[in-house]
């Protein structure tokens, strides 16, 4: 499987600890989705509540060609 | 409010000529002159401090706002009624910054008792005070601050039963609560009273903040459905720490502020996250 495409990878709060080496530049393949990409971190798909690309809300199912930064977050509900 | 003439002569002789730092003139009257006033007419504090203001004569209390705020806006802080819920680490903040702002009635509401794992971060926790309600610790410390905020304190949880009626006629709400069931119960009572809500969360050293009209999605474009939301969330794990629950806190307070004001840009449909790990601040469109 060729991965041709890159993203910036950024995940907060508990989600810190799957960060990849490569966060700043990771490899995807085109086309991939959100979903697949969470699985691949091996980040449980409960804990990533909130997605966001680009800085614009996403989904599980949105897809990434590459170049986009991308947000994931656990609930945070401390006060 | 009008007040007699009895009143106003009688502030307007108690006020003084000073100057800022930039030497910019202004007319003003002492916090002690305003509380003798008001000890002897009968009249509260913030009455005199809008009537006051409404002749142009600052209190001194406020004159750092004066460059932000116009005499108008801050009689306008004043009349306004604000809902904190939640008086712990991000409410005790609210709540200091607010009275301190003068918006004239803070209406309280919290059940619980301080903790000593409270100690961290929560601005209105004492080791004196551990065990006592935290809803009696903001109204001491409120009325240490500022004479003319209204304090109503309500020493229970928010519920389904009771929101409505306690949020009822605020001019804003701001979500200061620790679970993520309790700020959904916050959101349908603020959105069914037509109030506007701002709201916060915290985990560690990182918060997000978003302010919610009555029509917007809301929370659930942040948690997802309130059935499948967790009680609890990332702050389980890794608690929250007081510089970032005091940031978070503040910038409710600006958005309030601005909510009342009527002026500047609000976090609608919006998500502001702050990462202090990295000093990330990015405002995320949430539609």
């Amino acid at each position: 499987m060729s991965k041709k495409a890159f993203i910036t990878l950024k995940l907060f709060a508990t989600l810190g600890k799957f960060t990849p080496d490569s966060a700043d530049n990771y490899p995807v393949e085109p086309g991939t989705s959100v979903r697949d990409l969470i699985a691949w971190l091996k980040i449980p798909e409960e804990k990533a509540k909130l997605i966001f690309i680009d800085g614009v809300k996403g989904e599980l199912d949105s897809t990434l060609n590459g170049g986009e930064r991308i947000g994931i977050f656990p609930p945070v509900g401390g006060g | 409010m009008k007040l007699d003439d009895g009143i106003k002569n009688r502030i307007r002789a108690l006020s003084n000529r000073k100057e800022l730092p930039d030497k910019t003139p202004y007319t003003c009257i002492s916090v002690n002159n305003i509380i003798s006033i008001s000890g002897n007419s009968g009249i509260s504090c913030r009455e005199i401090e809008i009537a006051s203001l409404e002749e142009e004569i600052i209190p001194e209390r406020y004159v750092r706002n004066m460059k932000s705020f116009s005499a108008t806006d801050q009689a306008t802080l004043l009349k306004s009624r604000i809902t904190i819920v939640g008086l712990g680490g991000l409410g005790g903040v609210v709540t200091e910054i607010l009275a301190r702002m003068g918006i004239g009635i803070l209406n309280l509401v919290d059940g619980d008792v301080f903790e000593e794992s409270n100690l961290n971060r929560q601005f209105l926790c004492r080791e004196n005070l551990i065990s006592t309600l935290k809803a009696d610790a903001a109204e001491k410390r409120i009325k240490e601050i500022n004479s003319s905020v209204t304090v109503w304190i309500h020493s229970e949880y928010l519920n389904e039963e009771n929101a409505e009626g306690i949020i009822g006629d605020s001019d804003a709400v701001i979500d200061c609560l620790d679970s993520l069931t309790g700020r959904f119960v916050l959101e349908r009572a603020s959105k069914k009273v037509g109030r506007r809500l701002v709201s916060a969360a915290v985990a560690g050293s990182y918060g997000h903040i978003t302010t919610i009209f009555p029509e917007d999605p809301g929370l659930k474009f942040i948690y997802g459905d309130p059935e499948n939301a967790p009680n609890k969330g990332a702050e389980t794990s890794l608690g929250a720490l007081s510089h970032c629950v005091s940031l978070t806190a503040a910038l409710e307070c600006s958005e309030a502020i601005k909510i009342l004001l009527k002026r500047g840009s609000l976090l609608r449909n919006k998500l502001l996250v702050v990462d202090l790990n990295d000093n990330s601040f990015e405002t995320m469109q949430l539609i």
